[in-house]
């Protein structure tokens, strides 16, 4: 008799998870992340290769690629920003909802790249703030993988409940050298 | 079952406000792009619209437009061979080996058979992952995904293949001015080789797929017809002019590279419709895998670069850092470019988009005093604006896969 | 196949002159009869495809500006290319081939944005690559590579990112030299004084 129940029965603890609404809020958002290819140039290949069934992004939570920004919640800039399609990526990335992120592939959306010239963008983060750079030119398909992996973790450790009460922090553009 | 009437394309409007003139219809501004998904590139289509047929049509380009031509005139010729990959990044190789073409030209070098028959694969193999993914994406446009997904597969394949050559999935840079850059990993024609095996199979379904399904021709016989004349005026090439019925092939009518020693056909089309447009591509695929056997077949022993090149080739690793000459011509490689003679020339090669022209000026020295780059892409777009009138909306998808084409070499 | 001889023509057009060439067939013609040229090409020697227009700028010579054409014959299996200086300096002008090919529509637009040539009787002579209130003309040799200091058109998006073309950075860029001269004073970041980002503030 009284013998100490050590056994896992109780109803309370099987129905309701303690926890914070950031981690609930966040882990909902990082597994389900809709990319929006913004396919400018060569990286738009390596992205296509990504998404086809060798390296087969869908593994990752990540493969329901939308075509359309108000669609999508994660813009993958693949490839050279020009100064004339600069407008455009902007324009595209307002139209997205919040919570929004972006992924500059490749060394000339991440810095200009091998293209310093007059007609290039020195990196998409002077128009639209980044969260994740991948370098390479182009970067393989792995390395995308991981930029989008990275990303996950990212979104894991963000002060969703705060950003939802106080409007999100869309601004951080680069402003150094254009302002 | 009533009377079938047959409605013309383009004029529902005008016949609607004939019936009724209250009826008047207006036309709707329409805009594609440049991020949209059926445009296949940053390209931009400003319409007027009538229902659901397009009265007028603008191409706007130039969003992917990176000054390579400025870069070339700051930059040695062999710096400059990795922007040539960035121009159709379909097909790099086949740009790098057009560039070292036309330098050559100029520097009047011919580069040794070995490294002629290196060029001769880079270039086919370059061809079919071009017309691989061009069927592909021209399925998925059609609404067929599955073909993409059988394409994607083998170039998957393809990219293996160039890894092991190149070092890279596919900007290769892999050309050098009076050679390339390597000579061939062993055992790599065996894998090239199985690789030409194993995608007759693929071109077959790919066949069964689209060629004669029912879907696939409705959507594209009779859409998107250029005329010979037409193809000929707005200066296309490649497979969209040989689907017009134009017999220009640069490969049997200016061979260059050794071509004419090999045995291939040249297909072409008779109505210039987007389904001949694909049938192009789909039998230059094999003609391009009957090549590459050949080549193999005939390999030739030798070098991979040419031994005149002393002033242009980089030497060697192991003997600049062994041998004072060769040590004191790469730096001088390094520093003030290969030295090319004073003059100008014109060159294209037959790339899978069409023919790449690179019209080189020199003053003489390590840098180009001007270099032009005829992307076929451009002349093959700048027809749109009189194709596209008269179709219906939804023709835009076939009609833009059909051509095959690229930004990065149309904007550069 | 009947090759042009180039006697043949220089003999027939008196106004033609050779042009030094390292492959094809090469002449000058000078812009006045640019078009009844260029007619007699396509309708007389078959010359059925332009492949290309384009234009070199001299820099300090004159005539600064050169259009070049390449046309090709499909039916003789031949290349010609014909070169036509610019009289003014200040303002080239060449007249335009639209008329004759179409491809020279789109051909003409890129040269007159690049480089600045005004093609008389275009029928939408307006900037191709860059965007139409651009004010520079990039492939002249008195631009800089890096680009110079413009605003943006989109003005919402200026707004917003205070975006504007500023000049690229050549530190740290590709290695790049050009011309003649000291490697240390031809290169792009010698030229170009805005290299550096932090020293703009």
């Amino acid at each position: 008799m009284n013998k100490q129940t050590v056994a896992y029965d109780s109803k309370v603890e099987g129905e309701v998870i303690v926890t914070r609404a950031d981690a609930v809020i966040n882990w909902i958002r990082k597994n389900s992340v809709w990319p929006m290819p913004m396919g400018l140039a060569c990286c738009a290949i390596e992205l296509m290769a990504a998404g086809g069934s060798r390296f087969d992004i869908s593994r990752f939570g990540m493969e329901v690629m939308r075509f359309s920004p108000r669609q999508a919640d994660c813009m993958i800039v693949a490839g050279t920003v020009t100064y004339k399609m600069a407008e455009v990526v902007r324009r595209i990335y307002e139209q997205m909802g919040d919570p929004k992120w972006v992924v500059a592939m490749g060394a000339c959306a991440s810095s200009g790249g091998m293209y310093r010239s007059y007609a290039t963008l020195q990196g998409v983060d002077r128009v639209v703030p980044v969260d994740v750079y991948v370098s390479g030119c182009p970067p393989r398909p792995e390395a995308l993988l991981d930029a989008m992996i990275k990303l996950q973790e990212k979104i894991k450790d963000e002060n969703s409940v705060k950003n939802l009460l106080t409007k999100h922090p869309i601004n951080k553009i680069r402003k150094d050298a254009v302002s | 079952m009533g009377e079938v009437k047959e409605v013309s394309v383009g004029d529902i409007g005008s016949r609607a406000a004939e019936a009724d003139p209250e009826l008047k219809a207006e036309t709707m501004a329409l805009n594609v792009g440049p991020s949209h998904p059926s445009t296949h590139g940053v390209l931009r289509l400003m319409m007027q619209l009538d229902g659901d047929s397009i009265k007028e049509c603008e191409p706007v380009i130039g969003y992917l437009h990176r000054g390579d031509e400025k870069i070339a005139e700051n930059m040695t010729y062999n710096q400059f061979i990795p922007y040539t990959d960035r121009l159709d990044y379909l097909a790099p190789l086949s740009n790098n080996v057009a560039y070292a073409l036309a330098v050559e030209k100029l520097a009047n070098l011919e580069v040794p058979d070995r490294c002629q028959a290196i060029r001769v694969i880079c270039c086919e193999l370059a061809r079919i992952s071009s017309h691989l993914l061009g069927v592909g994406v021209y399925g998925m446009d059609a609404g067929s995904w599955t073909v993409f997904m059988y394409t994607f597969t083998e170039r998957e394949k393809l990219y293996t293949l160039f890894e092991e050559l190149t070092g890279a999935r596919f900007t290769t840079s892999y050309t050098r001015i009076g050679g390339v850059a390597r000579d061939i990993p062993d055992g790599w024609l065996g894998r090239v080789d199985s690789f030409c095996k194993g995608v007759v199979p693929i071109l077959n379904q790919v066949d069964k797929m689209l060629t004669r399904n029912r879907i696939f021709m409705d959507r594209t016989v009779d859409i998107g017809v250029i005329t010979k004349e037409k193809a000929l005026s707005y200066g296309m090439t490649g497979p969209n002019l040989r689907a017009s019925g134009v017999d220009l092939d640069l490969r049997k009518d200016k061979p260059y590279l050794g071509y004419e020693n090999y045995d291939f056909e040249v297909p072409i089309g008779l109505n210039g419709d987007c389904y001949d447009r694909y049938l192009m591509r789909a039998e230059e695929i094999k003609q391009s895998v009957g090549i590459i056997r050949q080549v193999i077949g005939s390999f030739p022993e030798g070098l991979y670069y040419s031994e005149d090149a002393k002033k242009i080739f980089a030497p060697p690793k192991d003997k600049i850092l062994t041998s004072m000459e060769e040590l004191i011509q790469n730096f001088m490689l390094v520093t003030e470019g290969p030295q090319m003679p004073k003059g100008e020339v014109y060159f294209e090669a037959e790339n899978p988009k069409g023919a790449l022209g690179f019209y080189v000026v020199s003053k003489g020295g390590g840098v180009p005093y001007r270099l032009k780059i005829r992307g076929p892409s451009f002349c093959n777009l700048s027809i749109l604006s009189e194709l596209l009138p008269g179709h219906f909306l939804t023709d835009i998808t076939v009609i833009l896969g059909s051509l095959d084409f690229v930004m990065g070499e149309c904007d550069r | 196949m009947s090759e042009i001889e180039k006697s043949e023509l220089l003999d027939r057009f008196a106004y033609l002159s050779e042009r030094e060439s390292g492959d094809h067939l090469a002449v000058n013609c000078p812009a006045e009869q640019l078009i009844e040229f260029c007619t007699i090409l396509r309708d007389e020697f078959q010359f059925d495809l332009l492949l290309d227009v384009t234009a070199i700028d001299w820099d300090v010579a004159t005539p600064r500006f050169t259009g070049v054409y390449h046309f090709y014959s499909t039916v003789k299996q031949m290349y010609i290319r014909v070169a036509s200086d610019c009289k003014d300096n200040i303002k080239p002008t060449l007249p335009s081939l639209v008329s004759l090919y179409s491809a020279a529509d789109w051909h003409e637009r890129e040269t007159y944005d690049l480089m600045g040539i005004i093609y008389e009787g275009h029928p939408n002579l307006k900037r191709i690559l860059m965007w139409d209130s651009y004010p520079y003309h990039p492939l002249r040799k008195d631009f800089p590579l890096a680009g110079i200091e413009t605003p943006l058109p989109a003005e919402d998006v200026v707004e917003q990112t205070n975006l504007k073309v500023s000049a690229a950075p050549m530190m740290g860029g590709p290695f790049v030299s050009s011309g003649d001269g000291k490697m240390s004073q031809t290169e792009p970041k010698a030229k170009d004084e805005s290299w550096n980002e932090e020293k703009g503030k």
